[in-house]
């Protein structure tokens, strides 16, 4: 329809179009033999799908020189936005990274490939605290090789909430405090967003118990009001640009924001707290889709990012905790003792991974979630 | 006999791509998960927080296509009246944003209306109270605004530069004021352009989810938005289909009232 | 009395122009100043810099984006032309019932919402078991141009005479020495606004894009979408200031050739 205008536009400019004309084609022609000349090579290929700003780029080129596989690098933002892909089948990825219980979804809905270790010997470099911790969510170990890890928490503006005046959260409820108005980023992720629900009542975030779920429900209508966005990505630069005052962030984030909040000398500074209720303790991994057409160029891929040197170096860039315990023994001794990006797992006692809960308790979620966000 | 094989292609092009396409999101629509018939996707739309999406989507998009016309009215008249002999680079200025990507001209708005943001910075400035204007339906319909006024503009300047010079001077010269040709010989001389222009600005703020997303801060459930999340998020891709199909009603009636008042393609300009 | 009256008018609807240019140009004026701002801060200036213009340069998504986004545009209005022209010419001399008939699934993916477009092409795709990725956001493209090359070539060939064609047949020319000697020609501003307004839409186009690409493939609106859903990056506004730099030059040559060749 609006290009029907656009053509109306265009008609009544039809005197100039010869020169246009010229310009964009002789664009376009250019390009298209750069691209002939280019990138595509042929078949040795393997397609990636990653979390946004979830690797170090330098990393991918560095394994493609080695190992002379093109990578076709693709991201998502939500593991519910990545299962349908993977489901459908569309694309067909060969190494993809999602969360703990969407693992478990698809392992229970048999997309996954077993994943040959005989190709990935660097799994010995993964602390086994990790393979236990997956054992949740994969069992045997079989599908699935960790990432990085971390925990949900509240992160906050020192200043702004003093100017609210206000105390340091401690809590999940203290994001149900009315002085809050607009100052709350909450995350637009269906699960996350229940978590944090569910857990400042005391349930627990893997509830299929219709009564918590719709209390979960009014918390978060009765919170809307005072939330700002619903976002995932964005949450890290809208904080760094004191866009709000708390946010619910991922504790990957947070060596990133305070070295960011350091370089730009900012007036406020930026913490992180994992509220008393307890939290999501939570694992990405890498996994193989049963539809990859790559699957050895997957292994060589996770078996490329377990080597410690590239678990540093990603570390270093996506600063999200590392479960490769030679990369950790690499770090500097101030990041090894960062309590926000590697708290003691005991600490965490009330903590939780998430469970697949099956497809009728996730319809149950997404129709829940649907009513808050339309209200 | 010849020439009509030369469509031969194009006709296979639209049943592969156009014609069997909807007929799938048919087909999806009105079956569930396992094939089996059903309307409840397409009756899906009468659950609670569909018809509030939906309510909000016509409201939004009713309120956006008015202040588009209002807007656009008074400017296609004044491009006309100027345009006359002066060629129609004036004309270029009002449609130049629109060839930006469409966007990047939503960001723009993000930029200005974000809470550390231009605007709120320059009410800083001058030691105003900061103002919430980011995330709330009226940020959406000044985006839809922005994005979509050059579709509204566009055909009724079109319409208003056929009307003969001539006829408005015999209003003129039988004693019509300003306000007695504007009602009796521009408007309804300009229907054409006018039913053309609401139609191209509702039904892409009707199903937009990109700037509900954008200046919404995914906190305002639009009916496109719900679409999208059933097959990005939800995976329910019957019950996308069947919105669609809802959707499409409303595109369908549309179609109707331009194909009412608009016989000539006056409107769009061919 | 009635000149002053005039001049009142005249300088409230300059008044109204300007106004709405401001309305128009003030979210791109603020792109293009923050695109050399040295500062992050979008309420700070920190000093001119080129730094987000080199960053955009030199950023590989970025620049395949374009590359995508270049030749997406204008393969897909190529074959848009040569399908929809043929198309045209097939069309033009039917009978009027199947005539109507064709005219009428033109309109469709020009009248439908685009978000109905994109989910029924990615769910017929799905289907054929074409995998997603360039191929499919090159043939999505692809069927959404055509309606527009056929609408801008059908006027233009309603007002060539068949007789012209006709009789450069009788002379002994071959139909197609006679298409493209006679009727093409006639035909041709019809063709080449029919490829410009096809090329716009390809570089435009957001959502149905959105739902039919693949791994890896990005154009610069789904590109600067995934960009905007992380957070704002200054190399963005760089990227605005320069496509529209672009096409405003664009336009100014193309508004100005006319006129020099209408003085010699």
């Amino acid at each position: 329809m609006k290009k029907k205008v656009l053509a109306v536009s265009l008609t009544s400019l039809t005197a100039c179009s010869a020169l246009l004309l010229s310009g964009c084609g002789g664009n376009a022609a250019g390009s298209s033999s750069a691209d002939n000349g280019g990138n595509r090579s042929g078949s040795n290929e393997l397609y990636v799908y990653n979390w946004g700003e979830y690797i170090d780029e330098d990393v991918i080129d560095q394994f493609e020189e080695e190992t002379g596989i093109k990578v076709i690098y693709d991201m998502f933002e939500t593991n519910e936005e990545m299962y349908p892909v993977i489901e459908a089948g569309g694309v067909n990825y060969d190494v993809v990274c999602p969360s703990d219980y969407m693992i478990q979804k698809m392992r229970e809905n048999d997309l996954l490939a077993e994943i040959n270790f005989d190709n990935v010997p660097n799994l010995d470099q993964i602390d086994p605290t990790y393979l236990e911790m997956s054992k949740s969510f994969d069992p045997e170990n079989k599908y699935s090789v960790p990432y990085t890890w971390g925990t949900v928490g509240i992160l906050y503006n020192t200043k702004k909430l003093e100017e609210l005046g206000m105390d340091v959260p401690t809590k999940w409820s203290d994001l149900w405090d009315e002085r809050l108005d607009g100052e709350i980023l909450m995350q637009d992720s269906v699960r996350d967003a229940f978590m944090v629900a569910l857990k400042k009542d005391g349930y627990s975030m893997n509830s299929d118990n219709e009564d918590e779920l719709q209390q979960a429900k009014q918390n978060l209508i009765d919170q809307k009001p005072l939330v700002q966005a619903y976002v995932i990505d964005q949450v890290r630069d809208k904080m760094i640009g004191g866009e709000a005052a708390i946010s619910v962030i991922y504790s990957g984030e947070m060596l990133y924001i305070q070295n960011e909040v350091k370089d730009l000398s900012l007036d406020y500074d930026l913490k992180y707290v994992i509220p008393e209720e307890g939290t999501n303790l939570w694992i990405d991994s890498w996994v193989i889709p049963k539809n990859a057409k790559n699957k050895e160029n997957a292994e060589k891929w996770i078996d490329f990012l377990c080597r410690p040197e590239i678990a540093k170096q990603n570390f270093d860039y996506i600063t999200y905790s590392t479960p490769n315990k030679g990369a950790f023994d690499l770090l500097d001794e101030e990041i090894q003792n960062n309590k926000a990006l590697f708290p003691d797992i005991d600490s965490l006692k009330d903590s939780e991974v998430f469970e697949y809960l099956g497809d009728e308790v996730d319809a149950v979620y997404n129709e829940l979630w649907k009513e808050v966000k339309s209200n | 006999m010849n020439k009509k094989l030369l469509s031969g292609p194009y006709i296979l092009w639209m049943i592969g791509f156009t014609i069997i396409p909807l007929a799938l999101i048919v087909f999806y629509g009105l079956t569930d998960k396992s094939g089996a018939f059903t309307l409840a996707n397409v009756l899906s739309i009468s659950t609670p927080e569909h018809i509030k999406a939906l309510w909000l989507s016509l409201g939004l998009s009713f309120v956006s296509t008015i202040i588009c016309l209002v807007l656009a009215y008074p400017l296609a008249m004044i491009l006309r009246n100027r345009n006359v002999g002066s060629g129609s680079f004036i004309v270029f200025i009002f449609i130049l944003p629109m060839w930006m990507n469409f966007l990047l001209r939503t960001l723009a708005w993000q930029t200005l209306l974000e809470k550390a943001g231009v605007i709120n910075g320059i009410l800083g400035m001058l030691h105003l109270p900061k103002q919430n204007l980011i995330n709330t339906p009226g940020a959406i319909v000044l985006g839809m605004v922005y994005n979509f006024l050059p579709f509204m503009v566009l055909p009724i300047y079109n319409v208003l530069c056929k009307i003969d010079d001539n006829t408005i001077n015999a209003a003129r010269d039988l004693g019509a004021n300003f306000f007695q040709t504007l009602l009796w010989v521009w408007f309804p001389l300009s229907v054409p352009g006018i039913i053309s222009g609401i139609t191209m600005v509702f039904v892409p703020a009707l199903t937009t989810f990109v700037i509900s997303n954008l200046l919404g801060g995914s906190k305002i459930l639009l009916i496109g938005n719900v679409i999208e999340q059933e097959f990005t998020k939800g995976s329910n891709w019957n019950m996308g289909s069947g919105l669609s199909l809802v959707l499409m009603i409303f595109i369908l009636i549309s179609m109707a009232l331009i194909a009412k008042y608009d016989k000539n393609g006056e409107g769009s300009g061919f | 009395m009635k000149n002053s009256k005039w001049n009142l008018r005249r300088i409230w609807q300059d008044f109204y122009l300007v106004i709405i240019m401001i309305f128009l140009y003030a979210p791109i004026a603020t792109m293009v100043v923050l695109s050399f701002n040295s500062s992050k801060s979008r309420t700070q200036w920190g000093g001119f810099t080129l730094r987000w213009y080199t960053e955009m340069f030199a950023s590989r998504n970025i620049m395949d984006a374009l590359q995508n986004t270049l030749l997406i545009a204008f393969l897909s209005a190529l074959i848009a032309v040569i399908i929809g022209t043929a198309a045209s010419i097939a069309i033009n001399s039917m009978k009027p019932v199947p005539r109507t008939i064709l005219m009428g699934i033109t309109n469709i993916p020009m009248l439908n919402a685009d978000i109905v477009t994109g989910i029924s092409l990615m769910l017929a795709f799905i289907a054929f078991g074409i995998s997603l990725g360039f191929q499919t956001v090159l043939i999505a493209h692809i069927t959404f141009n055509i309606p527009y090359v056929i609408l801008s070539v059908m006027p233009k060939l309603k007002q060539t005479s068949r007789f012209t064609y006709e009789a450069a047949l009788d002379l002994g020319a071959s139909p197609l020495r006679a298409f493209f000697k006679v009727v093409f020609p006639d035909i041709l501003p019809g063709v080449l606004s029919g490829f410009l307004l096809a090329f716009t839409m390809s570089l435009d186009d957001f959502i149905i894009t959105h739902f039919t690409r693949g791994a890896g493939i990005n154009t610069l609106s789904t590109l600067i979408y995934s960009e905007v859903r992380r957070g704002i990056k200054p190399s963005m506004y760089a990227l605005s200031t320069v496509i529209f730099a672009t096409v405003l030059i664009l336009l100014i040559i193309s508004n100005f050739a006319p006129h020099k060749k209408a003085e010699q």
